[in-house]
């Protein structure tokens, strides 16, 4: 059983305060949902939890099963067991996401595979997330759309079996099949791995898919309230206003 | 055995004649001026004749010697030649005074930077002492004389051109610095008046030579030296690839340095020519590099420009018959405070349905300078051609630069010529996607920087792959890499 804990956390963007002490805690198995309107600061956190260079830490904590990992560098904190599912993220079309996978998979299954082993591994979860295979063989984002951007950012995480997955927006601009897809992923990782999750969303669907445990709303830079999925509830039925007037 | 030396020494200011360059581009060096320094640093008709009676050469090499050096005070400095190269100190010049000189040198001698980087590499140490100019001959004399035999059994010739004018003067007569002349350029007319060494290779009428002949093994010593000259002729239906240098760091005796190579593929055959250079970073590099390619003939040149401080490389190909094709795929490296590579490929279509693509690719960082000059000229009556470029640039931080100016000359209508164009800044975004996957920032940076040249790597042979692959992470760690 493991612990993620987010301490009064206080996060500057280019000499302006976005958040204004965030604090929750995940367990392991746990889904949390993190919600709240466009500019509430839910991508900052994601990356700043991470260690985005851009995203500076002013105050507060990130502990990881007991130990202060906030300043950690990026791949170290992904060494300890953080995953981030990016909202979009960013073509690196000089590498090729074949490439990418292998070392992901390397680094997790310590390389006591074979090369053939590790490619049929990356195939067949290339294939479960429904992600084409001839994606395998182009750069990294070169050219996909943004539901086979989601199914690989999901791939990899399955391949890399994080502790705690952050996941921005895994179901913006997905057809239903692709949710589904996502959510399976997201389900079968949390029984086999008991991975605990961020789920960062708009939308109920998701997290009625996944059966969420736990629902935040974020609002200019702090959370303004946490429950169950009647808060998910709520939202949908009544908006962000709604939250806001009876919390805020 | 050391051979017993001359005690003769001819000696050129090499220095003064790189700044009497330089000032000559500007006006405050009339041409008289310029001719009163140049024979100040040695170089004058006496010199010239010395070399060419040393080398015991036919009449008509003195000549081109001598019209060499009159055409190298005459034509004016090309204004692509950077200023800055006045300030490096480069050695003198000596010519022909201790052949051997190299082989009584110590292992001690060599840089203790550079024997590090010999060991991360995991270089050999036979290949050490060879890399580090202590061994004129490779040691491991069976591969030499193994792959030797192999070629003499197929008819294929190679020797040092001052051999080869002994034995096949009137075959020389027709090639020599025929493709390129010295007219050509100041440099081209330097190396007109002072060429010395190198390699001719001459593959017969349908001989495929299909493993690739790696000058750095096979030559030795005629592949050392500044002023070295590669001519290589493929007869009607041939194949050679030809690999010149090596991916592994090379100290540099000589710290300016004005080569050239000529290919020439016949009907229907063809030339694969490989470049590593990796040179100390001390060197000036002057490359001058042209092939023509007849019917049906196709030239590839595979360039990696990682060492040397200064270089200016410009493979060329003149596609002078019909169906004619070349390739050029060139990979500069400027990693450091005032390093400057200068590169571009040129590909003149002179027949009809002639084709030809080049794909440049500049890395730079550390506050390096990368440049690309490119020509695809389509001259009249070379209807159907079709030519493709492709040059980009990736920065690693903001200090580096990159500068392009390709240049199309188009005279026929039906032309299929395409230009792409990209510079790449590698971005914190990028960097730290990378990291979220679990990649440490100098692997990552790697990974980036490889995955830029990925399509000039697949070209290389596999061990010259694996090491540039080595050189490259070494580069970038040597340097911190980005911040």
């Amino acid at each position: 059983m493991s612990t993620l804990k987010v301490e009064n956390l206080h996060v500057e963007v280019e000499g302006k305060e976005v958040l204004k002490g965030v604090t929750f805690e995940v367990k392991s198995g746990e889904i949390h949902a993190l919600m709240g309107p466009n500019g509430s600061g839910k991508t900052t956190l994601s990356l700043a939890l991470m260690g985005h260079p851009k995203y500076k830490i002013t105050r507060g904590s990130i502990t990881l099963d007991g130990e202060d990992i906030t300043n950690l560098e990026t791949d170290e904190k992904v060494k300890r067991g953080l995953f981030l599912a990016f909202q979009n993220p960013i073509e690196i079309s000089g590498v090729k996401l074949s490439t990418l996978l292998v070392a992901e998979h390397n680094r997790v299954s310590g390389s006591n595979k074979s090369v053939s082993e590790i490619v049929a591994d990356v195939r067949n979860i290339a294939k479960a997330v429904g992600l084409n295979e001839t994606l395998l063989n182009r750069g990294v984002f070169d050219g996909f759309s943004g539901g086979e951007k989601k199914r690989t950012e999901i791939l990899q995480m399955l391949l890399m079996k994080p502790k705690f997955a952050i996941l921005d927006e895994p179901d913006s601009g997905v057809d239903v099949d692709g949710l589904k897809i996502i959510s399976e992923g997201i389900k079968k990782l949390r029984a086999e791995n008991n991975t605990g999750y961020v789920i960062i969303t708009h939308y109920r669907r998701i997290l009625d898919y996944v059966n969420a445990d736990k629902v935040h709303v974020l609002y200019r830079g702090t959370i303004i309230a946490s429950g169950g999925m009647e808060l998910a509830k709520l939202i949908d039925e009544k908006g962000y206003e709604g939250v806001i007037k009876s919390h805020g | 055995m050391v051979r017993k030396m001359t005690e003769e020494k001819l000696s050129l200011d090499m220095n003064e004649i790189l700044n009497a360059s330089i000032e000559a581009k500007y006006e405050k060096l009339d041409q008289r001026e310029f001719h009163r320094r140049i024979v100040e640093s040695g170089l004058t008709k006496s010199t010239i004749e010395e070399i060419s009676k040393i080398k015991k050469e036919p009449e008509w090499m003195l000549r081109l010697r001598l019209k060499s050096l009159e055409l190298f005070e005459k034509i004016p400095t090309p204004n692509w030649l950077p200023d800055v190269l006045g300030s490096l100190n480069v050695s003198s010049l000596e010519l022909y005074v201790k052949p051997d000189v190299d082989q009584t040198n110590s292992w001690d001698q060599i840089p203790k930077e550079i024997r590090e980087y010999y060991d991360v590499l995991g270089i050999p140490e036979s290949e050490k002492k060879y890399l580090g100019g202590l061994v004129a001959v490779f040691e491991s004399e069976p591969i030499y004389s193994n792959v030797k035999e192999e070629l003499t059994k197929k008819g294929v010739i190679m020797m040092p051109p001052e051999d080869a004018l002994r034995k096949y003067p009137d075959f020389m007569k027709d090639y020599f610095m025929k493709i390129f002349p010295a007219s050509d350029h100041k440099f081209a007319a330097l190396h007109g008046a002072l060429w010395s060494g190198g390699v001719f290779v001459y593959v017969p009428k349908g001989v495929k030579i299909t493993t690739p002949v790696e000058g750095f093994f096979i030559i030795g010593r005629e592949m050392e030296g500044q002023f070295e000259h590669t001519l290589i002729v493929a007869d009607e239906g041939s194949y050679l690839h030809f690999i010149e240098g090596c991916s592994a760091p090379q100290l540099r005796k000589f710290s300016f340095h004005d080569g050239m190579v000529e290919l020439y593929a016949k009907r229907n055959a063809k030339i694969k020519f490989t470049t590593i250079q990796n040179w100390s970073k001390n060197v000036i590099n002057f490359n001058n590099k042209r092939a023509w390619a007849d019917e049906s003939a196709n030239i590839e040149w595979v360039e990696g420009s990682l060492g040397s401080k200064y270089s200016f490389v410009y493979p060329t190909t003149i596609l002078r018959g019909p169906n004619a094709s070349s390739t050029s795929l060139v990979v500069t490296l400027a990693s450091g405070e005032g390093e400057w590579k200068d590169s571009g490929s040129k590909m003149i279509h002179a027949a009809p349905n002639t084709k030809s693509k080049i794909v440049n690719k500049n890395i730079g960082f550390g506050g390096g300078v990368n440049i690309y000059r490119g020509l695809i000229k389509v001259n009249k009556g070379a209807k159907g051609a079709k030519a493709f470029v492709k040059c980009d640039s990736l920065m690693l931080d903001e200090k580096t630069k990159a500068y392009t100016f390709p240049h199309n000359q188009v005279l026929e209508d039906d032309a299929d010529v395409a230009h792409e164009a990209h510079t790449f800044r590698m971005s914190e975004d990028q960097l730290f996607y990378l990291m979220n996957r679990g990649i440490g920032e100098k692997e990552a940076t790697s990974m980036l920087v490889l995955g830029f040249i990925d399509e000039i790597m697949k070209e290389l042979p596999f061990e010259y792959a694996t090491m540039l692959n080595k050189v490259i992470k070494l580069e970038l760690d040597k340097l911190g890499a980005v911040a």
